[in-house]
């Protein structure tokens, strides 16, 4: 009835715009921000990979594709892509399963006030600068660090535990900054599955892992994959964790593309980078997003 | 297949009791229904016997088997949820399943024993679908499809059609009715629907404030309700306190009211409820009990005619008759009602 009711009122009335009118002007602040925000961005640093260099000063530009041979040119790239890569792979595997077993004991094991309490405590790690956080790890991990006094307390034979300056000091301050996310989306996923699902599953015969693995991960699939993407895309762009924790191993395409914008101001050869990486992220969850699809059986 | 017992059961939640003291048996093969008010713990106890709460004292056992320490997924029990909780990212037939995969049953065997629990509930042809793609009637179906299938030793219902409209909620209880005598499943079935429990019940256990007050089947209850709340809550009833006197009671205003029941002693306080519909206006053969009262209002509703009546000395009563003639008595009418003894039946306050 209402859906009825709209056009007859709205032709009694004289001077209606036409439908197209009000949508343009609901949608153009959307799209104008949009545009200022990331499109024109991105444009300018894809038109600034074709060119042979920097544009500063008087030299005339030429327009090349010689940036995005890089990895042939200069093939420790590839290596240091794959570390990258793997990083990401890491750090994203290691919040999926923290977070979401977080996100868990949540939604199963709190209510009300506590668990508002809680989830405000989890999202703390946003609301700390990430230089201060990324810097309060160091002094955990390093030699004589936190970590390390602790272990010779109560193992005074043993050596050293100090693990900074490597691949999973690096993967440990990643995955404090990103838990949140995962913890997040998981939790939205989880939170509205019916209790009465899990209890049906119960009186079919169903045991915790059984309920874990065809009941819950399924159903929070939605969530674990935002989650995933969230993590992913920033952490293999990341270049403050790996130079702070990763010290000499810590060279990502993160710091390359760093060093080129800050440090060897090329900025066409830092901008094509960017765009390879980015190409090779969206060709992975191009893929990844079939499977899923099909994992989950067409729902997602 | 298997009787359910539940012994010397109690619960409390926190500081809060919400079930004393409970012993209830329910016959192999019989449906009963645990009526009560909101609160009244019919949850709380039909949880206990699934094996979702752990009573703080008593006893469970399902057939021969003491099952108060075993979990849920040991228990072997078909339940149904009034929400329905299938499992959203399933086809139906994944669904139904689920239980056979659990109890180890694949392949061409559980293909077969899918189909026939399908075919039981009319939905041979949705296997294929997904639960969002169904009407709740034909969710609420699967769901018993899939709680069947899995051959339990005892059905568990909480309150599974009040999601339902009116209409379906009346097929619903055919079918159901209809497979549970095919298959002679003990049923436990708790509502607070007094309509759908007489309908559907074998047996009815009515619980007040996490009490069974009365059990019994539906018209021995009804019937003879022991106490006021059980008069109430199953059907109508109007009560009449007096003094008890010569095997009958005496009203405050003198009249003498017989009952064919046995009475307390002379001179205790007594309480006869007196079901609306086993009142006259009009004398009967045999029915040698009456009281003036006046009609305050009529009620009509087709088929049925309800009045509310007032006695000279102010008790409410209610009068339902069968529309036979479609002539009413009007508001104001000062009538007698009359009943006989038999109708008369001493309740516990
Ligand atoms: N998990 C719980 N924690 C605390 N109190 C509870 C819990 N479950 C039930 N109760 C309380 O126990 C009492 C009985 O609840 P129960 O759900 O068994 O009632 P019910 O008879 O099923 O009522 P309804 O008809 O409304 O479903 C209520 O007062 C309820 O508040
Ligand atoms: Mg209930």
């Amino acid at each position: 009835m209402p859906n009825k009711a709209t056009p007859q009122r709205a032709s009694k009335g004289a001077r209606i715009l036409p439908q197209w009118v009000s949508t343009t002007a609901l949608l153009l602040p959307a799209y104008g921000w949009l545009t200022i925000a990331v499109f024109l961005p991105l444009l300018t640093m894809f038109l600034f990979s074709f060119m042979n260099k920097t544009p500063m000063g008087k030299a005339p530009i030429e327009f090349t594709l010689r940036h995005y041979r890089a990895f042939i040119d200069q093939p420790y790239l590839i290596k240091i892509a794959t570390n990258t890569l793997l990083m990401g792979l890491w750090t994203t595997l290691a919040c999926a399963i923290l977070g979401f077993l977080a996100a868990l004991a949540l939604v199963r094991c709190t209510h009300g006030a506590r668990r508002e309490t809680l989830l405000i405590l989890i999202l703390l790690p946003f609301w700390t600068n990430g230089l201060v956080r990324v810097f309060s790890w160091t002094m955990v991990l390093r030699e004589n660090g936190f970590l390390d006094n602790i272990w010779h307390w109560i193992a005074p034979a043993a050596g050293s535990i100090a693990i900074l300056y490597s691949r999973e000091a690096i993967v440990i301050g990643l995955v404090h900054g990103y838990l949140p996310y995962m913890i997040l989306t998981c939790y939205i996923a989880l939170v509205t599955i019916d209790d009465a699902i899990i209890e049906a599953a119960q009186s079919l015969g169903a045991r915790w892992w059984v309920i874990l693995t065809k009941i819950l991960i399924p159903l929070a699939a939605p969530g674990l994959i935002s989650g995933a993407v969230l993590t992913f895309v920033p952490v293999i762009g990341s270049f403050m964790e790996p130079r702070i924790l990763g010290g000499k191993v810590g060279v990502t395409m993160g710091t390359v593309i760093e060093d080129q914008f800050t440090q060897a101001f090329n900025w066409p050869l830092g901008a094509s980078l960017s765009f390879t990486l980015l190409a090779v992220t969206m060709a992975i969850f191009a893929t990844f997003s079939g499977v899923l699809r099909r994992g989950t059986g067409g729902t997602a | 297949m298997t009787t359910v017992s539940v012994q010397n059961v109690a619960k409390s939640f926190g500081t809060i009791p919400v079930l004393h003291d409970i012993d209830a048996v329910f016959p192999q093969g019989t449906f009963t229904s645990l009526l009560g008010p909101s609160g009244s713990g019919k949850t709380t106890l039909l949880r206990i016997i699934a094996g979702f709460v752990a009573p703080d004292q008593g006893e469970v056992t399902i057939g021969e088997k003491d099952v108060t320490g075993i979990p849920v997924w040991g228990r072997n029990i078909g339940m149904m949820f009034q929400s329905y909780a299938l499992f959203p990212h399933m086809t139906v037939a994944r669904n139904v399943a689920f239980g056979l995969e659990r109890r180890g049953i694949k392949g061409a065997e559980a293909q077969k024993a899918v189909a026939e629990a399908l075919d039981m509930v009319h939905l041979s042809d949705f296997g294929d679908r997904m639960p969002k793609n169904l009407s709740g009637g034909q969710q609420q179906r699967v769901a018993l499809a899939r709680a069947m299938v899995i051959k339990p030793s005892v059905l568990l219902l909480d309150e599974p059609l009040s999601a339902l409209d009116r209409r379906l909620r009346q097929e619903m209880q055919v079918e159901l009715l209809r497979i549970q005598r095919q298959t002679g499943l003990t049923t436990i079935f708790v509502t607070h629907d007094q309509e759908e429990a007489l309908t559907l019940s074998d047996r009815i256990a009515i619980l007040d404030k996490g009490r069974i007050v009365q059990s019994g089947a539906p018209e021995d209850i009804y019937e003879n309700p022991q106490t006021r709340f059980a008069a109430e809550f199953l059907g109508d009833s109007n009560f009449l306190t007096g003094v008890v006197e010569a095997g009958g009671v005496r009203l405050p205003d003198g009249t003498l009211i017989q009952t064919t029941a046995t009475l307390h002693a002379n001179g205790q306080k007594a309480t006869l409820a007196i079901r609306p519909e086993k009142m006259s206006p009009t004398p009967l053969e045999g029915a040698t009990n009456h009281v003036a009262a006046k009609i305050l209002t009529v009620i009509y509703a087709g088929p049925a005619l309800s009045y509310l009546l007032q006695t000279p000395d102010g008790t409410r009563l209610k009068l339902f008759q069968a529309n036979r003639d479609g002539t009413l008595m009007r508001e104001g009418d000062s009538i007698t009602l009359h009943w006989s003894p038999a109708h008369s039946i001493p309740v516990q306050n």
